[in-house]
């Protein structure tokens, strides 16, 4: 895994307030099962994102947890109501404890 | 000559066999997995609702690695009723439990999608846990040309 993963975010940068937001993010990782056999047989160690978090300013907006049941560069597409102006922070932690994160700031009219 | 014969035989009984397959898995329906993984997830004994939660997931499936899925749950979102939780749960994936996501009152609307393997043609479940504690659930049903690679 290289360090730095291809992030793609998807936040619109303006919502009225109550308006349903829909947030679309994706992290390039290739979520190895550990089910799959290398060519010369041998098991290939089982290497996966297992959580997802989502949070503005500190409040955690929506959270998942992966399994190896997950495909390779986990999408994944989610709502938020907007109700006050923030940064909207987007972390992803890896079975070996390693973060990567990004951010988006979300005004609310 | 003795082989090639043989050949066209194995390989005419190929079609039958692979028609067959998916009759016989609707006839005797396997729900272990899906029992086996309600309970790792939410313990033993819970009792679940069919009905609130819509699993969308394409009829076939031409690749198992990826396999698009977005999941539904009817819920006001409100913080009085809201969804606490949604576990994708697949019915023959070594790992049951393929996903779980954590909604709260925020959330607005109790809405996801994202992308799966599937390992064979298989149904796939959606359990929705409410703020009261009651389970729902829904499924859709997946053939899959191309399975994920698991052996």
């Amino acid at each position: 895994m290289s360090d730095s993963p291809t992030i793609r975010l998807s936040v619109p940068s303006t919502a009225q307030a109550g308006e349903l937001v829909e947030i679309k993010v994706m992290i390039q990782h290739p979520m190895e099962s550990g089910y799959r056999r290398g060519v010369m047989g041998e098991r290939i160690a089982r290497d996966i994102i297992k959580y997802f978090r989502c949070s503005l300013d500190g409040e955690v907006i929506f959270q998942t947890q992966f399994y190896p049941g997950v495909a390779a560069n986990p999408l994944l597409s989610f709502y938020t109501r907007a109700e006050q102006s923030g940064t909207l922070l987007f972390e992803w932690i890896d079975q070996q404890g390693v973060t990567w994160s990004e951010q988006a700031d979300l005004m609310v009219e | 000559m003795k082989s090639r014969r043989r050949i066209l035989q194995a390989l005419a009984s190929l079609p039958a066999a692979g028609f067959l397959r998916p009759l016989a898995a609707k006839g005797a329906l396997d729900t272990a997995q899906f029992d086996q993984a309600v309970t790792e997830v939410f313990g033993p004994g819970q009792r679940v609702t069919p009905g609130r939660v819509t699993v969308s997931i394409p009829a076939i499936s031409e690749n198992g690695y990826s396999v698009p899925l977005g999941i539904e749950v009817d819920s006001p979102m409100t913080q009085a009723d809201h969804v606490r939780e949604l576990v994708v749960i697949s019915q023959s994936n070594p790992l049951p439990v393929i996903a779980r996501f954590q909604f709260g009152p925020r959330s607005g609307l109790a809405k996801v999608s994202t992308r799966i393997r599937l390992a064979d043609s298989q149904r796939v479940y959606a359990v929705a846990q409410m703020n009261d504690g009651s389970l729902w659930s829904g499924y859709g049903h997946s053939i899959v040309t191309l399975a994920a690679c698991v052996i």
